[in-house]
């Protein structure tokens, strides 16, 4: 069927800021649907709140809306824009959430726009649990027993007929929000209740636990002729019980025989028919593993993350068919990109394993709750390739960059069996490392079996592996053992240990006997058909496909998982890098190891290696291609951490040199560096002891900053204010010693600003500052930022701006860097620099029009900026303010404190813009999830060292009209300056007490500040625990306060008693 | 125990032997199939070919009782990356490995499959033996290329004697050129009254029978070689309604005046997308063969092309013009593969309840 020519202009909404459970695959879903529709002659307008996406730049669609995705401003830009059509699929469950309201508002009809792709009908039919299950009743595809339920009493009636355990599903909530599995009735009340709170239409789906069936997942598409086909199935393994964002999982499934897997294919296409879906759709179904029975567990109608993974596990681009069928296309016209030869109607055939194992952000949260359940908890997810499952799982163990080359657990020998069977019986995110130490241990697989449920398939395949560790280590220098090693996908770290030699030795050992991989491609097919797609994975084998090219190229590594302190601005960065690559000539390949992002799309690079970025991994693919150099720039610290040992294998690293990102990382170096610069930075020193850190501390004054060398995000890095707290941190949070030292900065409590410039070593080229609205402390990730500065003087943002250039040309900086600055007592102190691409090159890049990515990889490749026409010093600032506001994922995560400090918390960001600073803030807290009103209450629990400073914000907050309500402390020093107050019962007082109130919803916001130092005391704790599990802010800056305080008192007026006359006569005669 | 895979063109895979360690010698084909292999090593129609199976992972579920096509198997060899040991499904009874050893057919795993199937797509088909590592390259190579492949495969599989499959329904001669147990599965669940004959039946024989329908199996090798069953369908055509599948389409092609040829390196796997020609509508079918139709020799014959395959053009089905009678290229009866084309079996017993009522009307 031809494409539509009734339709011109397609609304296209994205998914806005990544959050667990809805992550950079959508960016990569957004962004070839929109190239997708734009190739097929159509205008495309995009709104998506979220600056650090490839989706949301000017050329991917012909309009874009960096606005706050709620039916407010969606239904302002409808009404202006007269699409003809909107295109909801492709912004995960946000976009969908987000057409539904747009059409139950009757924005959609009043302006005649039409829903593209999937209708709503089916939405609903596949969102609301009530319409599902009597679809599938029609269709006669089982369901487990379940009920929705509205109230906890209803909820107690189904487990009075079915008994426990039975899972809870929120309805309409992102990957699986506010649901988990209950055992019991304490578990029932609490996740019953949060539940129902979590779901937009305050309901749950409750469900009897079919734990321990097979999870498959099958990716179908369908076009309107109704041909549908099955693009992937996957199959977890973990069993069903675990979310599957949160699941390792396999493609294509390992344990179903062909009549397993076409039972199973036949139920989805029969579910996306029914569906009248047009586009993808992803099924999930339990297989009991002792019979053909199954049940479908659950449909998304729309592309996914599980889509996403799909697309790269085949290298089938669903969401780019998605949108094309969108708009009327069928599958059998439109042609297989992959091969470029066939058509896009058919199955993929994989002759490969790939292994998708999550990225979990524990290593941040050292409290929260680790085990796994139906909620999402994962960040991100790595993905590899092999021709056996064992390499293929092993290639994804060392791609998530956890430390970890194998499958092993720190201080193994220190942990218990008994811990060991609790870990492999009660899954948390380690399982994998638990059960390989069990069958280390020689527990049989009948018993992890019947611990964990996982099929014997699996367990044999990780028992050949830690069965070949011992084979490896008796046989030390055996050649056909090292090549069987390699085989099974074993690191050359870990064959170095087993053979007491250095990785760097075994790695010789295998290029001068050999023993390297060869690189196969990725093309839908089985070698069925030629390809020409540059879509490699390495292996050990015969024939290498990957031909190399007598072009020069340029090698870019890209930044694996996404993870807190790593997001997908560094995707973005990377996917700018390899197209200026291109414009300047160069072939342009990457690596890189995450299935989520726009960088591992094929269609972006020249070549695409899809490989863990180990110094092993990646040496691989040099010595293959000979490039002229690396760039490390865009990759985050990934990349980074890999320049030294490239360079000591003779690899050129492009832009900065080594020796200058070493003088911006490491301490003393810098430390001196700026004091050749003459520029001041906060007192600090390093200490390699836990003496010498105490007394470096009492010599610069608390408080004081401590963090370990070389971090990520913040990682470990804490403020603390007297020596008990220091010792604690010594103790607890770091291992300090000559290797990993730590450092002591004396804490500046002052108004931070950050700058990202391009320099060349000659012109240092500025696009623009950024001001921080929290002030020194908060990470500046986590910190809400604002272009341009609106309280900075002249004379300061000259210093930043001189500063800047010194630093620049003073570290020989030849691409992009990042400085972060404080500015207290009218002098400005450096922070910290940072000598690569940062966090907020998009945000920037995007405010002031300035492709910082692209020049940086320009000047990279020896392009000077002069030539480029940019001078030295500060951009022009863009008309317009540009808050970039951060997004947080608190209540996916239980227990985790969310105080705002050192370390990094947030997973995304959304950019807010507008004329007036409030305007622009007002937009992007909006657009961060906060609800503001313009009237309600605010509760008010705050530390004494911050009273003061809080009673002008309380005031203010009651001047227009805000009820206070505070608890004792507070409530008197608030009395004390004649502010009405209303004392709320502390934690342990009778009911109602403040966690009453706060469940009750009887606060619109909370403000609560730290007494002091990291340790959570425990009442201050549990209120912002209650806060975050209740959907009501809660700031624990005043400074977030006071600038959300400022946009509620712009958009209300404040209402404030005449003059008395008392003074009349005075005033006459005066 | 390491052994080989020699081809004609003097390539040769040093792999690790299972199964059993006789020589064999065959026609390599791949498939593309990711599950099925039960299915694939019991289809008669693989009889004389080494089968490489392009997924990496095979035998993971093990060899059950229910999934064969036949009760003994025909293949020449399997040939893998890798064969699974210790098998994981309700359902397995034994290791692939064990069930190759008692059915004498020799496997081979741990090559690069993929380089394989590269060689067979730009290639061709070629001739291969399974043999030890003591052997000539060059002498094996050599009487390859002086080998002649089988070309009595159908006789050696299709069913010595006729023999009945009851049923109180329509009744339906199938010829078993190489059957699959999934043709006649299919027959039987519509409560057809199945009798099935052997290759070599004549017109007379299968009429004799009265059939309401009759259908034609798949089967290996060239249609070309079994000049009877043209003749027999010559002999039938119009009288009863007809259909068939993969050689039974090829055979019905010949005998309708078409002419069928070798393909490159033929279709084989679970995803080939087949067009519907009327409707527009794409089925994803399961396929193995290694002729086809000749699209342009149609044009001499009262034969429709229905159905086409996406990808390369060929002719995937016919109807004829003047008669009740279509058949297919590839295998509705699925097992392996997708079941999106089970339909045609209804649409059969359709043609032959509108066959039934319009001969009632016209004897009427």
């Amino acid at each position: 069927m031809p494409k539509r020519k009734d339709i011109e202009t397609i609304l296209v909404i994205g998914s806005g800021p990544i959050v667990i459970g809805q992550a950079a695959e959508f960016d990569y879903a957004g962004t070839q649907a929109c190239l997708a529709l734009k190739e097929e002659g159509y205008k495309v307008i995009l709104v998506n709140s979220n600056p650090a996406t490839i989706m949301t730049d000017t050329e991917i669609a012909d309009k874009v809306y960096i606005e706050p995705l709620t039916l407010e401003f969606v239904a302002r830009i409808i009404r202006k824009e007269r699409p003809d059509a909107i295109l909801p699929t492709l912004g995960g469950q946000t976009g969908l959430n987000l057409a539904v309201e747009l059409a139950n508002a009757g924005v959609l009809e009043e302006c005649g726009v039409e829903i593209l792709g999937t209708k709503l009908e089916a939405i609903k039919k596949a969102e609301d649990r009530e319409l599902f299950r009597s679809l599938m009743k029609e269709l006669g595809e089982p369901v487990p027993e379940s009920e929705i339920i509205h109230s906890l009493e209803e909820a107690y009636e189904f487990v009075k007929t079915v008994g426990y355990p039975v899972i809870v599903r929120p309805a309409f909530t992102l990957g699986g929000t506010g649901g988990g599995i209950c055992t019991n009735e304490e578990e029932l009340i609490e996740i019953v209740s949060n539940g129902l709170k979590m779901s937009p239409v305050h309901q749950c789906l409750l469900e009897k636990s079919i734990a321990g069936y097979k999870e498959i997942e099958y990716e179908v598409m369908r076009d309107a002729n109704d041909n549908a086909i099955v693009v992937c199935n996957m199959e977890n393994i973990d069993p069903v019980g675990i979310h599957t964002g949160d699941s390792i999982v396999v493609a294509p499934s390992q344990t179903l025989s062909d009549r397993e897997y076409q039972l199973l294919r036949n139920a989805s296409l029969r579910i996306i028919r029914a569906l009248g879906i047009e586009g993808g759709c992803n099924v999930q179904l339990a297989l009991d593993p002792h019979s053909f029975h199954y049940y479908v567990i659950e449909v998304n109608p729309r592309v996914s993350r599980s889509s996403a993974l799909a697309s790269k596990a085949t290298g089938y681009p669903i969401a780019k068919l998605a949108a094309k069928i969108a708009v009327g296309l069928t599958l059998d016209e439109i042609i297989n990109p992959v091969t470029g030869k066939t058509y896009a109607c058919f199955e993929p055939a994989l002759d490969y394993v790939v292994t998708k194992i999550p990225r979990f952000p524990f290593d941040k949260f050292e409290s929260a709750n680790r085990r796994l359940g139906t909620q999402m908890k994962a960040t991100g997810e790595v993905m590899a390739i092999g021709r056996t499952f064992e390499e293929s799982i092993l290639k994804a163990v060392r791609s998530l960059e956890a430390n970890v080359y194998h499958l092993e657990l720190k201080d193994a020998d220190k942990i218990s069996d008994e811990r060991i069977e609790k870990r492999i019986r009660k899954a948390g995110d380690e399982r994998l490392f638990y059960i390989a130490e069990a069958l280390r241990r020689g527990i049989s697989i009948e018993q992890i079996h019947e611990w964990s449920q996982i099929d014997r398939f699996f367990l044999t395949k990780l028992e050949n592996i830690i069965r070949y560790e011992s084979v490896i280590k008796e046989n030390i220098g055996n050649l056909e053992v090292l090549r069987k090693a390699k085989m099974l996908g074993f690191s050359d770290s870990t064959i170095a240990k087993l053979w007491n030699k250095n990785e760097r030795e075994i790695y010789e050992i295998r290029k001068q006997e050999g023993i390297t991989p060869v690189y196969k491609m990725v093309d839908t097919c089985a070698a069925e058909f030629e390809s020409e797609t540059p879509y490699y994975y390495g292996t050990y084998e015969d024939e290498n496909e990957s031909i190399v090219t007598k072009r020069k190229s340029v090698v870019v590594l890209g930044s694996g998982p996404i993870r807190i302190g790593q997001g997908i601005e560094f995707d973005y960065a990377t996917v700018h890098s390899v197209w200026a690559i291109k414009e300047a000539g160069y072939e342009a390949i990457i690596i890189n190891n995450n299935p989520e992002t726009v960088s591992t799309d094929f269609s972006i690079s020249d070549k695409l290696y899809f490989e863990p970025l180990t110094i092993e991994d990646v040496m691989h693919v040099i010595d293959l291609e000979k490039p002229v150099g690396v760039i490390v720039q865009f990759g985050g610290q990934t990349a980074i951490n890999l320049a030294a040992e490239l360079e000591a294998r003779g690899v050129r690293i492009l832009g900065t040199s080594l020796e200058n990102l070493d003088r911006a990382e490491n301490r003393d170096k810098f430390e001196q560096t700026l004091s050749e610069l003459g520029i001041p930075q906060p007192k600090g020193k390093t200490a390699f002891s836990v003496n010498e850190a105490v007394r470096i501390a009492q010599e610069i004054g608390y408080p004081v900053l401590v963090r370990p060398s070389y971090v990520l995000g913040g990682r470990a890095m804490e403020i603390v204010y007297k020596e008990e707290e220091l010792l604690y941190y010594m103790e607890n949070a770091v291992k300090v010693n000559p290797q990993h030292p730590v450092l002591i900065d004396r804490y500046l409590i002052g108004k931070e600003i950050e700058v990202d410039a391009i320099s060349d070593g000659e012109t240092v080229f500025i696009p623009g500052i950024m001001e921080h609205i929290e002030r020194a402390g908060v990470h500046s990730g986590d910190s809400i930022a604002v272009y341009p500065p609106q309280t900075l003087t002249p004379s300061i943002k000259r210093k930043i701006v001189d500063y800047t250039i010194k630093l620049a040309k003073g570290l020989h900086i030849v691409g992009l860097l990042n400085i972060q600055f404080v500015m207290y007592k009218d002098e400005v102190y450096v922070l910290e620099v940072n000598p690569r691409s940062s966090r907020t090159v998009p945000f920037l890049s995007k405010i002031t029009g300035v492709p910082m990515a692209n020049i940086a990889t320009k000047v990279i490749l020896g392009t000077k900026l002069a030539e480029l026409g940019f001078k030295t010093g500060l951009h022009h600032e863009s008309e317009g303010v540009y808050v970039k506001v951060p997004v947080f994922s608190f209540a996916k995560l239980r227990n985790v404190d969310i105080s705002l400090g050192p370390e990094m918390k947030s997973t995304g960001e959304v950019m807010g813009k507008d004329v007036t600073f409030e305007k622009a803030l007002y937009k992007g807290l909006v657009a961060s999830g906060i609800h503001i009103r313009s009237y309600g209450s605010v509760l008010l629990t705050i530390a004494d060292k911050d009273k003061e400073e809080a009673i002008d914000l309380a005031r203010r907050f009651y001047h227009i009209g805000y009820q206070l309500l505070a608890t004792s402390g507070t409530a008197e020093a608030l009395k004390a300056e004649h502010i009405p107050v209303t004392v709320v019962n502390k934690i342990n007082a009778d009911s109602p007490n403040i966690l009453d109130v706060i469940r009750q919803g009887k606060a619109q916001v909370v403000i609560n500040t730290l007494t002091k130092g990291k340790q959570p005391e425990s009442d201050g704790f549990r209120i912002r625990r209650e806060s975050v599990e209740n959907g009501i802010p809660c700031l624990t800056s005043l400074d977030t306060a006071k600038a959300m305080l400022q946009v509620i008192e712009s958009m209300t007026f404040s209402t404030t008693v005449m003059p008395k006359f008392a003074k009349f006569q005075e005033v006459i005669h005066s | 125990m390491k052994r080989q895979l020699i081809l004609e063109d003097g390539t040769f895979f040093i792999g690790e032997a299972f199964g059993s360690t006789e020589k064999m010698v065959g026609e390599v084909v791949f498939n593309t199939g990711m599950t099925g292999y039960q299915e694939i090593l019991s289809d008669p129609s693989y009889c004389g070919q080494i089968v490489t199976m392009t997924y990496p992972l095979i035998g993971n579920y093990g060899i059950n009782r229910d999934d064969f096509e036949s009760i003994e198997p025909y293949i020449h060899g399997l040939i893998v990356k890798e064969v699974c040991k210790i098998p994981s499904n309700w359902r397995n009874e034994m290791t692939l490995d064990e069930y190759l050893k008692t059915k004498n057919i020799p496997g081979l795993a741990g090559i690069d499959t993929r380089k394989l199937t590269k060689i067979i797509r730009q290639h061709g088909t070629l001739k291969g033996a399974i043999c030890d590592l003591d052997v000539s390259i060059h002498e094996v190579v050599e009487s390859l290329r002086s080998t002649n492949l089988l070309n009595d495969q159908v006789k050696r599989v299709s069913t010595k004697r006729a023999y009945p499959s009851p049923g109180r329904g329509h009744r339906v001669v199938l010829i078993d050129f190489g059957m699959k147990h999934g043709i006649l599965r299919e027959l039987n669940k519509r409560n057809c009254d199945v009798m099935v004959l052997p290759y070599n039946a004549t017109a007379e024989e299968v009429l004799r029978l009265k059939p309401d329908g009759i259908m034609l199996s798949n089967g290996p090798g060239d249609p070309k070689d079994v000049p009877e069953a043209v003749e027999m369908i010559r002999g039938v055509l119009g009288k009863v309604p007809l259909f068939g599948i993969c050689l039974g389409h090829q055979l019905f092609a010949l005998a309708c005046g078409a002419d069928t040829e070798k393909m490159k390196f033929g279709h084989r796997g679970s995803n080939h997308p087949v067009k519907h020609l009327t409707t527009g509508k794409v089925a994803i079918t399961s396929q193995n063969h290694g002729y086809t139709v000749n699209e342009q020799s149609l044009k001499r014959t009262r034969l429709q092309v229905t159905h086409v395959a996406l990808n390369d053009g060929t002719v995937e089905g016919l109807r004829h013009l003047d008669y009740p009678a279509f058949t297919v290229q590839y295998h509705p009866e699925a097992s392996p593969g997708p079941e999106d084309a089970n339909h045609l079996f209804d649409e059969f017993i359709g043609m032959i309840e509108q066959f039934k009522k319009e001969g009632e009307m016209v004897y009427a």
